[in-house]
């Protein structure tokens, strides 16, 4: 909206001066290559210092015309390299420059400049890079872009040729090569196990680094190699429970959480932490009894403290721009904390004000902390306890419908996840989730395009069926659609499809419920369990299928749908000689459910199976080696002596 | 696998499922054992549903958690067994043992001072509380026999190899005087090597906190080690694991767990609380049991203590701590049992790391000291001191050089600096007589105001005639004396003969064809030792220079066994290196490396003048051998004599005058006074005294410092640092003036 207000204003003061500057663009448009050259060298005289002079240029779109030139294969080296440098002189002005130059590629540009034979050309190029690199505005990411960048330069030997400046005399030269393993080793087994067996004047990689982590080195330096060894262990390089690991780096990372650390130090080591202890309990357990580490964690949510505010403003500022960071850092490394260990969330949960701050982070403005108050919230909610207390207490589905709605996916994600939890039929929140329209949401999600939303939102579904009254499962079924359900139930996604039967099941227990079910549904359901049971499907899937048969089977009216319909009869007698008993277990129960005495028309059904052989199969039953089977066999049998 | 198993647990409470244990395999009918309310309201609830129901129960085991990204594996882990199946044991003898480490091996600071005060054969200091039986009649305390003295100093040897952790302490405690010991140090007692407890094995006991007993070092943590540290393995939590360790003043109860009295601190084992001298205890850490290492640090820089948990920080547990406290465990119910390490195996906690972390705190502290600088005045001060020193030792030409290039003025005139140095050069090439009568020539009035230091100049007079050095018997010798630029002598920068390192006797001895070995009991410090090394270099060569008639290989061997010898000094005396330590300030390597090498120069000619009267026989004769020069020394000896009464008529007695004179006559009564019970009164390092007093003479009649300003501020800095000591201020362990000196 600026932008636009800004516009007719910039354009008075442009219309006079810019005169003279459309002069020198319009010239990059001449046929002659000559005089191109002669207008870009112009050019470059004319920009230099010149910041009004840089912002004309830009404006009247110089720079995809220079990215054009610098690119085209006709282009002379020389006009190349010139034009290098115009841009490189326009990245010295205004930040608003350098974004400018950003929004135009020009770092793809650039960069393959670099391939170029051309020493001079090729030092234009990495002029320009720099300065656009060393700009506050300019994301890292876009010269660091992931596994291929580190491929690419791992493929060149980067790892031998960095290793030895380890060693190097000057703290600058060290500290960058640091900074360079740990980009490289990020997330990459295979520079990872590489770094591991490098050996740098007779000590291994890992040596130094531990080395670099003492405590009288620099800070920096200490942060820097306890990353490099983090990300070599989460890469699967160092084993969680090595001493460089347990002993030195996760101390050390705790260290820099601490109050003494500046707080850009205390971000990146709780970031770090976080990510070093996620998958391993007992990295999670010693770092929560480290030095009281949950506890100095509460200080990250003290920024700016109410001292500063009054004091220095200085200091004021500096707090804001560090606070969401510290709050963001803070959620992550609890989420971490809290995992696995039920102890370990007890006591997160315990520490001062905890929830309240949870709670508070769900709605805030920034993603990154809402994002990680989320994952918070979702490592805690794997606690029955916590489920039936404090996010009670607190009454975090608040908020968290709130952040469901509307949110980006990775939210989403995590954030329907947690809702699973809550969703649990011992939870006390469940209540209220459904009244505020939970069930439309999540089917929503079921919807979605990222597998990830719709395992969370069926799944959710299906806590939320177990158990349920007759309206939620109505609901549930009338939001969702049949159409729907069918559709998930052809989902490539193994979880989507498991999740789904899981949902099946749900609804249909409970006796009236099954009946009522089947009566609307029955055909359909039907069909989708016959299409399962005869397509390619593993063994839990089937024995699902066979579990929702069996829930059928349980009904007074329902029980029809299955006598009547011979294809599935012979089905489930297919099951019940099945090699692999829990198949077998679970034909059986559909049986039993059939057979059952006491209900009605209970004589005929037992005639018709009779009829089918299943009696034979039963007294073979009675005789296997699985007590479980045997046993059910047997009452089964005892069904048609009464 | 359709048990009620599942379900049940999923309503337990978690205090249930923390109590549980793990035992695959099992199923659940323990389970049914520890239904609650809850449980069975469930129960039936689900047992209502038909057939169906018990398939949805194992739909539930399933999805009741979404697992997310980390999994939430505890709830599933159902089968469980109580885990009290596992315990209560029942125990019918109970025996509460401290193991100690042998106190002489342990380096805890008070030990090794003590080491240094030769008591190591008496009483041990490691841990060696005792423990006071609460049952009386019982028989308990099994102490230690006192250690055969043999036995005493091959511990000690190996707690010295075995250093480890507190070594900082160590060479710290080397720097104190005995002042500084603790004066409320516990009475004496036997040595106490291990100790057991044999508790009441009536039922209940352990029960209640009068069971308790603890146990404490015999001496405080001295403020000056810094950061002291202990680590406790729990060999065994016994019946209920209610072991504290901590820290206690002395005079507290001690039949009570530290933490629970005034003045007493400690971390229990049962519950994690910290107890800062209350009964109740603070959320502080994990509970310990069986097989933990539990480690307590004391920061006496900050007065703070944390404890560490198999080698983990736990984080601060308690602040403002007191000074002298002692090291102290408890226990409290029957069969547990501690081990208490106090470095003589290698910690499990990284304490190096933590050591060098304040370390370089307090350096960066003391580098970022504030001074005040206004436009450049620190520098010119600096530069002053420096200039200074320069001058006051005469060395001009530098101090000429320096000036010009910092823009000083020098305070003295140069000729004035050279005439010093001159006086200095005869001095210390034992010319006295020449160095007395120029002295009067250059400073007419100086000697008449101070008769004492003439009366002292001409006592050492006397002394270099008896060596034969003094130019008045040199000329009667027969030998036309040197020329005086002949001997590159510099002047030692201090004074305290404590410093002057004793090679230069040796060598002289060795010139005189005497084993040298036995000399080397005289050296005092590694450095002293790496600096002779260096000296017979050149010892060697202007031999080989001067072509002497002593045979050059044989002198060669023989300098080779001695610098052998001396570097079997350097690399394993540990005790010789605090000595070095407790010299202060005043050596620093490069100056004494400077000493060392010109000193011996100077030895040549010495060796060389010896070598010349006595090459046939290698035996240093009085006065030089020569029997006019005896005539004049005795002729000499009773003028001093004379002098000596008048100087007692006029200014009164004066024991130190009496003293060295008689020493100084007491030369003549020995035939060889080299090896003489006196004869150290020869050695050249003794001239160094003369020649500063003289040179802080003749300053001070210029109105010049006695004493370079460099000097003083080191002087001063040493002592700030031993005052920061007695003082219990524990930052000065990790500042030592030698860091400073290059």
């Amino acid at each position: 909206m600026a932008c636009l207000l800004e516009t007719p204003i910039r354009m008075s003061v442009l219309s006079e001066v810019t005169a003279s500057s459309r002069h020198y663009v319009d010239r990059l448009f001449d046929p002659d290559p000559q005089k191109v050259l002669q207008g870009v060298i112009d050019m470059k005289n004319a920009v230099i210092g010149n910041n009004k002079q840089k912002a004309n240029l830009i404006v009247l779109g110089a720079v995809p015309r220079l990215l054009y030139l610098l690119q085209q294969e006709t282009s002379t080296t020389e006009l190349k390299t010139e034009c290098a440098v115009v841009l490189g002189s326009l990245a010295m002005g205004t930040e608003n420059n350098v974004k400018s130059l950003l929004d135009c590629h020009i770092i793809p540009a650039l960069l393959q400049g670099l391939l170029s034979p051309d020493l001079k050309f090729i030092e234009a190029c990495l002029r320009c890079l720099r300065t656009i690199f060393t700009s506050p505005v300019t994301p890292e990411e876009l010269l660091y872009t992931g596994p291929d960048h580190q491929t690419i330069l791992f493929n060149h030997g980067a790892v031998q040729n960095i290793a030895h400046l380890l060693t190097s005399l000057s703290y600058k030269v060290r500290m960058q090569a640091l900074k360079c393993f740990s980009v490289l080793a990020f997330e990459n087994p295979q520079v990872s196990m590489t770094l591991v067996n490098v050996l740098v004047d007779g000590e291994l990689l890992p040596q130094i680094f531990v080395k670099m982590l003492q405590r009288d080195k620099p800070i920096e330096m200490q942060l820097t190699s306890a990353k490099c060894l983090t990300y070599m262990c989460r890469a699967g390089a160092i084993r969680t429970d090595d001493n460089c690991i347990v002993l030195k780096t996760l101390p050390c990372l705790v260290r820099m959480c601490s109050k003494e650390r500046l707080l850009e130090e205390r971000v990146e080591g709780a970031e770090t932490l976080a990510y070093l202890i996620e998958p391993d309990v007992e990295l999670q357990r010693i770092a929560s009894i480290t030095d009281h580490l949950i506890a100095m964690l509460a200080d990250y949510f003290k920024y700016p403290s109410s001292v500063s505010a009054i004091t220095d403003i200085k200091r004021l500022d500096h707090d804001l721009k560090h606070a969401h960071e510290l709050r963001q850092a803070a959620f992550k490394l609890y989420a971490s904390l809290g995992a696995n260990d039920e102890d370990i969330r007890k006591k997160i949960i315990e520490t001062e004000n905890m929830m309240d701050r949870i709670v508070t982070g769900l709605s805030e403005s920034s993603v990154k902390v809402r994002l990680a108050a989320v994952r918070c919230l979702h490592s805690l909610s794997r606690s029955v306890q916590q489920l039936r207390t404090s996010f009670q207490d607190h009454a975090v589905w608040k908020p968290l419908m709130k952040v469901l709605q509307n949110a980006p996916d990775e939210i989403l994600v995590v954030a329907s996840s947690m809702l699973c939890n809550l969703l649990l039929e011992f939870s006390p929140s469940k209540e209220p989730i459904l009244e505020s329209g939970a069930v439309e949401l999540l089917c929503g999600l079921t919807q979605s395009e990222n597998p990830a939303l719709r395992v969370n939102g069926i799944w959710a579904l299906m806590n939320m069926a177990f158990q349920a009254e007759q309206k939620i499962k109505a609901d549930i079924l009338r939001s969702l659609s049949t159409e729907q359900l069918f559709r998930l139930l052809s989902d490539s996604d193994l979880n989507v499809l498991m999740k789904t039967l899981g949902l099946l099941r749900n609804l249909l227990s409970t006796r009236p419920h099954i009946d009522k079910i089947m009566s609307t549904h029955g055909k359909q359901i039907m069909q989708a369990v016959t299409l399962i049971l005869e397509g390619e499907h593993n063994i839990e899937v089937k024995e699902q299928t066979l579990c929702i048969l069996a829930n059928i089977a349980d009904g007074t009216t329902a029980k029809d749908l299955i006598m009547t319909n011979d294809d599935i009869l012979q089905k489930i007698k297919y099951y019940m000689g099945h090699s692999h008993v829990k198949l077998q277990l679970a034909a059986m129960f559909c049986i039993s459910n059939l057979i059952w005495n006491e209900e009605e028309g209970s004589q005929e059904r037992q005639d018709k199976l009779r009829d089918m052989g299943i009696v034979d199969i039963l007294h073979k039953l009675s005789q296997s080696p699985d007590s479980n089977l045997c046993d059910k066999a047997k009452t089964a049998l005892q069904q048609y002596l009464a | 696998m359709f048990n009620k198993g599942q379900n049940l647990l999923l309503v337990s409470t978690r205090r249930e499922t923390q109590m549980i244990h793990l035992q695959p395999g099992q199923h659940s009918q323990t389970l049914s054992l520890k239904k609650n309310k809850k449980n069975l309201f469930l129960i039936s609830r689900t047992y209502s549903a038909s057939l169906c129901s018990q398939l949805l129960k194992r739909l539930r085991q399933e999805n009741h958690l979404n697992l997310g990204s980390g999994g939430c594996s505890e709830l599933r882990s159902c089968h469980c067994t109580p885990a009290w199946a596992t315990e209560r044991n029942p125990v019918s003898k109970i025996k509460i043992i401290i193991k100690c480490n042998h106190p002489c091996t342990g380096v805890s600071p008070a030990a090794l001072w003590l080491l240094r005060q030769g008591r190591a054969g008496s009483p041990p200091p490691a841990v060696g509380g005792v423990w006071r039986p609460r049952v009386a009649g019982r028989g308990f305390l099994s102490t230690g026999r006192p250690l055969p003295g043999s036995k005493s100093a091959g511990a000690r040897r190996g707690g010295h190899q075995q250093l480890r952790g507190p070594r900082r302490e160590v060479q710290l405690l080397a720097t104190w005087g005995p002042q500084d010991t603790c004066a409320r140090e516990d009475p004496w007692r036997p040595p106490p090597c291990s100790l057991k407890h044999r508790t009441d094995p009536r039922p209940g006991h352990g029960k209640t906190p009068k069971d308790a007993a603890s146990v404490r070092a015999t001496h405080p943590i001295p403020a000056a080690c810094g950061i002291y540290y202990f680590e406790v393995k729990i060999v065994s939590k016994g019946r209920d694991g209610y072991m504290g360790i901590g820290l206690s003043a002395q005079g507290v109860n001690m039949n009570r767990l530290p933490g629970w009295d005034k003045h007493s601190y400690g971390y229990h084992g049962d519950d994690g609380h910290s107890f800062c001298s209350s009964g109740t205890g603070q959320p502080y850490g994990p509970t310990f049991t069986t097989g933990d290492v539990i480690g307590c640090c004391v920061n006496l820089i900050n007065n703070t203590c944390f404890y560490t948990k198999n080698g983990h920080s736990l984080g601060i547990a308690f602040t403002d701590l007191p000074p002298n406290l002692y090291p102290t465990v408890g226990l409290q119910t029957p069969g547990e049992v501690v081990d208490a390490n106090f470095g003589q195996h290698p910690f499990v906690f990284d304490i190096e790391d933590y050591m060098r972390e304040w370390r370089t705190k307090i350096q960066a502290q003391i580098d970022r000291f504030p001074i005040g600088d206004r436009e450049g005045e620190w520098q010119t001060m600096i530069q002053k001191m420096v200039s200074s020193y320069l001058v006051h030792h005469g060395y001009c030409a530098t101090a000429e050089a320096f000036a010009r290039s910092t823009d000083q003025t020098v305070l003295e005139e140069l000729a004035s600096i050279k005439n010093r140095q001159r006086i200095q050069k005869l001095v210390l090439a034992g010319r006295m007589g020449e160095a007395i009568e120029t002295t009067q020539q250059l400073y007419p009035s100086l000697l008449e105001r101070n008769p004492n230091l003439l009366f002292t100049l001409k006592v050492r007079q006397f002394i270099e005639m008896v060596n034969g050095t003094d130019s008045e018997v040199r000329c009667l010798g027969g030998r036309s004396p040197k020329s005086q630029d002949s001997y590159p002598v510099s002047p030692r920068p201090f004074s305290s003969p404590s410093m002057s390192p004793s090679h230069g006797m040796n060598i002289h001895n060795l010139a005189s064809g005497k084993g040298s070995t036995a000399h080397f009991s005289g050296f005092e410090s590694c450095s002293n030792g790496v600096i002779s090394n260096k000296a017979h270099q050149s010892y060697c060569h202007s031999n080989k220079h001067q072509s002497s008639n002593l045979n050059v290989p044989e002198l060669n061997s023989i300098n080779m066994s001695r610098s052998q010898q001396v570097n079997n000094f350097t690399s394993n005396d540990v005790d010789m290196e605090t000595d070095h330590y407790s010299n202060g300030v005043g050596e620093t390597s490069s100056n004494g490396f400077l000493n060392g090498s010109s000193k011996h120069d100077h030895e040549m000619e010495d060796c060389d003048t010896e070598m010349e009267v006595d090459s046939s026989q290698l035996r240093r004769q009085l006065c030089g051998g020569s029997q006019a020069a005896i005539e004049r020394m005795i002729h000499f000896g009773r003028e001093l004599q004379a002098m000596s009464e008048q100087l007692r008529r006029d200014c009164g007695k004066n024991t130190a005058n009496k003293k060295m004179l008689k020493d100084a006559f007491s030369l003549l009564a020995y035939s060889d006074p080299w090896n003489s019970p006196v004869g150290n009164q020869l050695d050249p390092i003794q001239r160094e005294p003369v020649c500063s007093a003289l040179n802080s003479a003749i300053l001070e009649t210029h109105n010049l410092p006695k004493q370079p300003p460099l000097a003083l501020a080191m002087g001063q800095a040493t002592q700030c640092l031993g005052l920061m000591a007695r003082s219990g201020i524990g930052s000065c362990a990790f500042a030592t003036v030698e860091d400073y000196l290059h």
